[in-house]
């Protein structure tokens, strides 16, 4: 059978799904690589950073053994800032930007830095925070995930009592849910939650969704504003013939399965096609080669030079084995007896460039087959558009449209992450919780 | 292929380094090793009444990363057996004839004491004495060391009881414990001494242990000031030489230069400023006696590029262009120029210019990376944002003269010129 689980003994599926990124083991090791750091003035890094940390301060903090004023930089400005440093795409943020790049220098391992604080401040539960007296105002959060939480955290700082409704079993959204193993543990996620809550004021109801346990009426009704950071849903449907079969997954999903159960329970086939090259591609079709795939292929339909994922990603991909087609678009899927038998693909070339100038995969009218008993669509999430227009929340395409201010067409209820961006970074999420938050703020202190 | 042989006062050796009178030169295991490593000559540690040592005795400080910027110790003389010390000495002399062995000696505060040590010495053969007018711990309480270099008069005194006795050339090593090394080196010079040889070390304090609160080094509980040395002191041992370079009694004798020198172009900075050849010992204290390779072949590159066929051709050429500061050119001036094409936009010229300079610098802001130039008009040609500049050569100080002809301060309140009006 070709779709099984448990084709790696334990100590396997252990070295393949243990962290990617080593952290800094000594102070020697941080100190050598934080005093490379040039503590430039309105860091180029810290611009490219979406939560403005402070990096230059982080680093010299290390630099003087101040590690608890580093991990408070970090936090303030990024109170993920832990898992941060493990999942973010840093060569196109902060180490991209460094100014070592400009002398043909390797950049400062500021991800690994970041780490380096963070992790202490996790493991030695430092409190680096003081809430402010309770103001008697109270604000319900829709998702427990990193818009979620750091629109709590912010909140909470200033005297918000924060309720958080989660629909699943533990908290860090895409981060416990949606991203490789090997980049972030679950062990880490839940300790980084339990972390953001230790400062108080925050408390989260798990298994509490959004439209079946709660209505938006109901907080509307009960808070002095509502935070709607509900994330992003499964992955869009290809369209094409078998996408039914079994043996066909969303990538999404199959990550899903593989956060919240053991790695032996995790069934995974021989011959596994995954379609998309963004983050969540390369994170599915790497995870199925540690789970035992004997070969993993990822289709493109464009080339390099337009993939979504970083070059970092993508040699993560190659370095555990996954093959690469570029200009392939899946056109059927084949099937023997209800299960996936093959993939035929339409080769492609690439066109004019459209309207975001990228030029677009045109079919050449020629196709090949790939012989596959498994199939994971990564071509990109979709919103909660059912969940968002039941609500008559305004929306674009099920993305939910939010004034200058953070909030939607429903008075005191915001919106922010992936539920309106459509679906980027965690950093990019976290700073949409800060941004709430001071939206929340500005409406809920407002002193008439 | 450059001559880099020394000659110090008839005592040759094969280039101009020697080992500073300190821990390396103390028996002839390590003297030995270091002349097989290499190194020109040695000073032996000093020799003086036999002394007990505490432990732990060195300290040190670091900065941005890298160990043992400066040093610092609470050693004293040689706490050997004299007699063991002279026995290895002479024999140290038959295996390495061409090195040259001066030998440190710090005698108790007579004439017959000094004078007698000077006797023992002298019958092992050594070349030269090397006078310990400099120690600043533990020998200063005693009467000698630091409290002998001081004060000029017994200075002066100690050195004319040596210069009664000796026949062998000696050299004065100066304490920088004092506000001027001038009046101590010209007692000596009067009264005798061949040479000097400077600087000892610096008093000092390296710092606090901050999770036991008490000063480093730490001698169960307790600390004492030491003596400071490293790459930090090179600047102010710098200085130091340059004044008895420049004073008519003191510069009629030879200088071996010591303090912080760590490679050849410390080195021959020291000798550019008067010293005929130089004394090493944190540098090897921290890397062993291997690094005399790169120290002699260093200045061997240099003075090939340089045309420098031996090293008298360029000892001292740099001290007459230390003047007073009211004889600089007033209308010598120079902007920065920033290269565009160089540039990493790290800011960090911007900043320390605008927080704490002259505001010279325009900051054309950019996502991520910022654009900066001078505005001439403003910069003053302080040098700041060149010094801190991470890329070679990226900011230029560019000549602007402010009048063809040389202006210097007295001339200018002379004619009346003006002032700055903001």
């Amino acid at each position: 059978m070709p779709i099984t689980n448990n084709k790696l003994t334990f100590s396997e599926y252990q070295e393949n799904f243990s962290d990617i990124h080593p952290p800094f083991e000594t102070v020697e090791g941080a100190s050598v690589e934080a005093n490379r750091c040039l503590f430039c003035y309105d860091a180029p890094c810290m611009k490219s950073c979406p939560t403005s940390i402070d990096v230059p301060k982080f680093i010299k903090q290390i630099t003087t053994d101040n590690i608890k004023g580093s991990a408070h930089t970090i936090f303030s400005a990024n109170i993920m800032g832990g898992g941060c440093s493990k999942v973010c795409p840093v060569e196109k943020l902060c180490e991209g930007a460094c100014v070592y790049n400009l002398l043909e220098e390797k950049p400062i391992s500021i991800a690994r830095l970041q780490r380096y604080s963070t992790d202490q401040a996790i493991e030695q539960k430092w409190q680096l925070f003081k809430r402010k007296p309770f103001t008697g105002k109270k604000v319900a959060v829709v998702g427990a995930g990193p818009a979620g939480l750091s629109c709590a955290h912010v909140l909470s700082r200033e005297g918000v009592d924060i309720t958080v409704y989660e629909k699943e079993q533990k908290g860090g959204g895409l981060m416990t849910y949606g991203i490789a193993a090997y980049k972030v543990t679950p062990e880490f996620c839940e300790e980084e939650v339990d972390y953001i809550t230790s400062l108080g004021g925050i408390e989260i109801l798990y298994g509490r969704e959004l439209g079946k346990d709660i209505s938006l009426v109901e907080l509307q009704n009960q808070y002095d504003a509502v935070f709607l950071a509900i994330g992003v849903g499964l992955t869009r449907e290809l369209g094409i013939k078998g996408e039914k079969l079994e043996g066909v997954e969303d990538a999404i999903s199959f990550i899903y399965n593989l956060r919240t159960n053991p790695y032996n329970n995790i069934q995974v086939g021989d011959k596994v096609v995954v379609i998309g090259m963004g983050m969540t591609a390369i994170d599915a079709a790497t995870q199925a080669k540690r789970l035992g795939a004997k070969e993993v292929t990822l289709v493109y339909r464009r080339t390099q030079d337009e993939m979504p994922c970083t070059e970092a990603e993508l040699n993560i991909a190659k370095l555990d084995g996954c093959k690469i087609i570029w200009l392939a678009a899946p056109k059927k899927i084949l099937g023997k007896h209800g299960k996936v038998s093959g993939l035929m693909c339409d080769v492609m070339q690439l066109g004019a460039p459209d309207t975001s100038g990228r030029r677009s995969p045109e079919s050449t009218g020629e196709t090949f087959t790939l012989e596959v008993d498994m199939i994971i669509k990564a071509t990109g999430q979709l919103p909660f558009e059912k969940l968002v227009s039941y609500n008559e929340l305004q929306n674009r395409n099920g993305k939910i449209t939010i004034d200058e201010n953070g909030i939607t067409n429903w008075a005191k209820v915001f919106a922010g992450g992936d539920c309106v961006n459509g679906g980027k970074e965690v950093v990019d999420a976290v700073q949409a919780g800060k941004d709430a938050a001071k939206g929340i703020l500005n409406l809920i202190m407002k002193t008439d | 292929m450059a001559d880099i042989s020394s000659n110090f006062l008839g005592i040759k050796s094969p280039n101009p380094y020697w080992l500073a009178s300190a821990p390396p030169t103390d028996k002839k295991i390590n003297v030995l090793r270091a002349f097989e490593a290499g190194w020109g000559g040695v000073v032996w540690k000093t020799l003086g009444t036999q002394v007990k040592n505490v432990s732990s005795r060195y300290s040190a400080v670091d900065y941005h990363g890298s160990r043992v910027m400066g040093f610092n110790n609470i050693e004293l003389i040689s706490d050997r057996p004299l007699h063991i010390n002279l026995r290895e000495i002479r024999e140290v002399l038959k295996e390495f004839p061409d090195r040259a062995m001066i030998v440190s000696l710090m005698a108790d505060n007579s004439r017959e004491s000094w004078q007698e040590l000077i006797k023992q010495v002298e019958d092992t053969g050594a070349h030269g004495l090397e006078l310990n007018f400099g120690c600043p711990h533990g020998m200063t309480e005693r009467g000698m060391g630091a409290a002998v270099g001081q004060d000029p008069e017994i200075a002066r005194m100690v050195v004319e009881w040596v210069m009664e006795a000796a026949t062998i050339p000696v050299i004065t090593k100066l304490t920088p414990n004092v506000h001027s090394v001038v009046p101590a080196g010209k007692a000596c010079v009067e009264a005798g001494t061949n040479a000097l040889s400077l600087i000892n070390t610096i008093q000092s304090v390296t710092g606090v242990d901050l999770d036991t609160l008490v000063p480093n080094p730490n001698v169960a509980g307790k600390s004492a000031f030491g003596g400071y040395c490293g790459p930090a002191v090179k600047p102010i041992a710098l200085k130091m030489l340059t004044t008895i370079a420049q004073n008519p009694i003191t510069r009629q004798v030879p200088v071996s230069g010591i303090g912080g020198i760590s490679t050849w172009k410390d080195a021959v900075e020291f000798m550019l400023l008067g010293a005929s050849n130089v004394q090493v010992c944190t540098a090897a204290m921290k890397h062993g006696f291997r690094i005399i390779e790169d120290l002699c072949e260093g200045l061997n590159n240099w003075m090939d590029e340089k045309g420098f066929s031996t090293l008298d051709d360029f000892i001292g050429k740099s001290v007459p262009t230390l003047t007073n500061w009211e004889d600089l050119d007033i209308n010598y001036h120079i902007v920065a120029n920033i290269n565009q094409d160089k540039c990493i936009h790290c800011g960090l010229c911007y900043i320390a210019c605008e927080d704490t300079s002259h505001q010279s610098i325009n900051l054309a802001y950019g996502k991520p990376y910022n654009t900066y130039s001078i505005k001439e008009e403003e910069c003053v040609g302080c040098n700041l944002c060149k010094l801190v500049c991470p890329v070679e050569d990226c900011i230029t100080m560019v000549e602007q003269r402010k009048g063809p002809e040389y202006l210097n301060w007295k001339e200018y309140q002379r004619l009346g010129l003006p002032l700055n009006d903001h």
